[in-house]
């Protein structure tokens, strides 16, 4: 299997190699597929929506269709993980293992009783570690930051690079490096599996559902100029301020479905105890 | 050899997407591990991703975020004369940002069934799972 594997990759490259005598070649600014339809995107960008970063004005405005089904696919593709994997299981009467958090004492409480909430005692899984103050700290003062940054990277995408891909991201990496260093539970504690699941969907149903406001202002789905009246603005800023609706439609499912698939994939689908 | 070099030189990018896209497609044909596989999968990704992001680059273009001052907004900047030359071609950079996005989720349930199968046979190894499943 090896052997043939190799012959078919070495095969299929030669095949591809000879096919790059007819490609242009690199940096040339008269390849076909920079004199067709991108030289309109770039020069006419600033006169149909007053966005100059053009890569967010095509992404949410020209091609606002294409993009809303590849928030639709990230959000099926969270809801397939949760699908394959996540297994409810009513949690059975086990041992439930509570740290002092001051003196460090392991309690160790049998067959499905609880220690009552409060702020001496936390609960903590049967693989626990110490955790590094190093690590902790610093990702302790890090978090607020990334998070931060986010919100500036999906606020600011239509003046640099940016938009709600990149920022949904960055969120969803900040409570992932929550998870990684401490553990799951702090993770979950501070983003339930309920809010996640909403929140996926609300994300796409905010992008379809700009769509459909257009459509009830007798404009075409997804034509922002129909919002004009609703924003006060005229109709070019008005494509503006859509792409802005849009783009924090997208980083909140992008965010979600994340946390989401990290979450699932790193408990196994019992969504306790993690990496 | 000198012509060879010549062309080698003047279109590098897409001898190298072809290389990595090589390297994935052999080890999603040829490993034996599905981890292994899944890996192969996502370099292949990266390849075509390369690809198209070298399709858009211009020689003395700049990024496609057209210039423009602070408080002015909307028409006054829109008076401003673009010359297409001057930015990239924005088109790859938009496919590929979902291309990117849609890649991890999907990377994601690759591992969630990765994690399914071995549930199921205690294995990732394919040989290992096919010679269970004709044992039964």
């Amino acid at each position: 299997m090896k052997i043939i594997g190799l012959i078919i990759a070495i095969l299929t490259g030669v095949l591809l190699l000879s096919a790059t005598a007819d490609f242009p070649i690199f940096g040339d600014p008269d390849s076909p597929a920079s004199t067709h339809l991108s030289p309109y995107y770039i020069e006419k960008t600033m006169e149909d929506t007053s966005v100059p970063n053009i890569v967010t004005a095509v992404l949410a405005d020209y091609r606002g269709y294409d993009t809303m089904y590849e928030t639709a696919v990230i959000f099926t593709a969270g809801l397939a993980c949760f699908i394959i994997l996540r297994i409810f299981v009513r949690e059975e009467p086990g041992d439930r293992l509570y740290r002092h958090v001051l003196t460090g004492v392991t309690v160790r409480v049998k067959e499905g009783a609880k220690l009552p909430p409060s702020d001496d005692f936390e609960r903590i899984d049967t693989m626990w570690t110490p955790p590094d103050l190093i690590i902790k700290t610093v990702c302790r003062l890090l978090i607020p930051f990334i998070q931060l940054f986010g919100l500036y990277v999906i606020a600011h995408g239509h003046h640099s690079p940016g938009g709600g891909f990149q920022g949904g991201v960055i969120l969803g990496a900040s409570i992932i490096l929550l998870a990684i260093s401490t553990d799951l539970r702090t993770a979950v504690q501070r983003m339930r599996e309920k809010v996640d699941a909403i929140l996926c969907p609300v994300g796409v149903i905010i992008y379809a559902g700009t769509g459909a406001l257009c459509i009830l202002f007798g404009f075409n789905f997804l034509d922002y100029s129909a919002l004009a009246p609703l924003l006060h603005v005229d109709p070019i800023t008005a494509r503006s301020h859509g792409i802005l609706i849009v783009e924090i439609g997208v980083g909140i499912a992008v965010m979600c479905t994340m946390i989401w698939i990290y979450n699932i994939l790193s408990s196994g689908g019992k969504y306790d105890e993690g990496l | 050899m000198g012509d060879l070099l010549q062309i080698i030189v003047a279109k590098y990018n897409y001898w190298i997407y072809i290389t990595l896209m090589m390297i994935g497609l052999y080890a999603m044909i040829g490993k034996n591990n599905l981890v292994k596989k899944i890996v192969g999968m996502s370099i292949f990704q990266t390849a075509i991703i390369l690809f198209y992001v070298s399709i858009g680059v211009k020689k003395g273009a700049t990024i496609p975020i057209l210039e423009h001052g602070h408080g002015e907004h909307g028409h006054s900047a829109a008076a401003l004369i673009v010359h297409a030359v001057d930015y990239v071609n924005p088109l790859p950079h938009v496919l590929m940002l979902t291309a990117i996005v849609v890649g991890v989720a999907t990377l994601g349930v690759a591992l969630a069934l990765a994690i399914k199968v071995h549930n199921r046979f205690n294995t990732l190894e394919e040989d290992e799972i096919l010679a269970q499943i004709r044992e039964k």
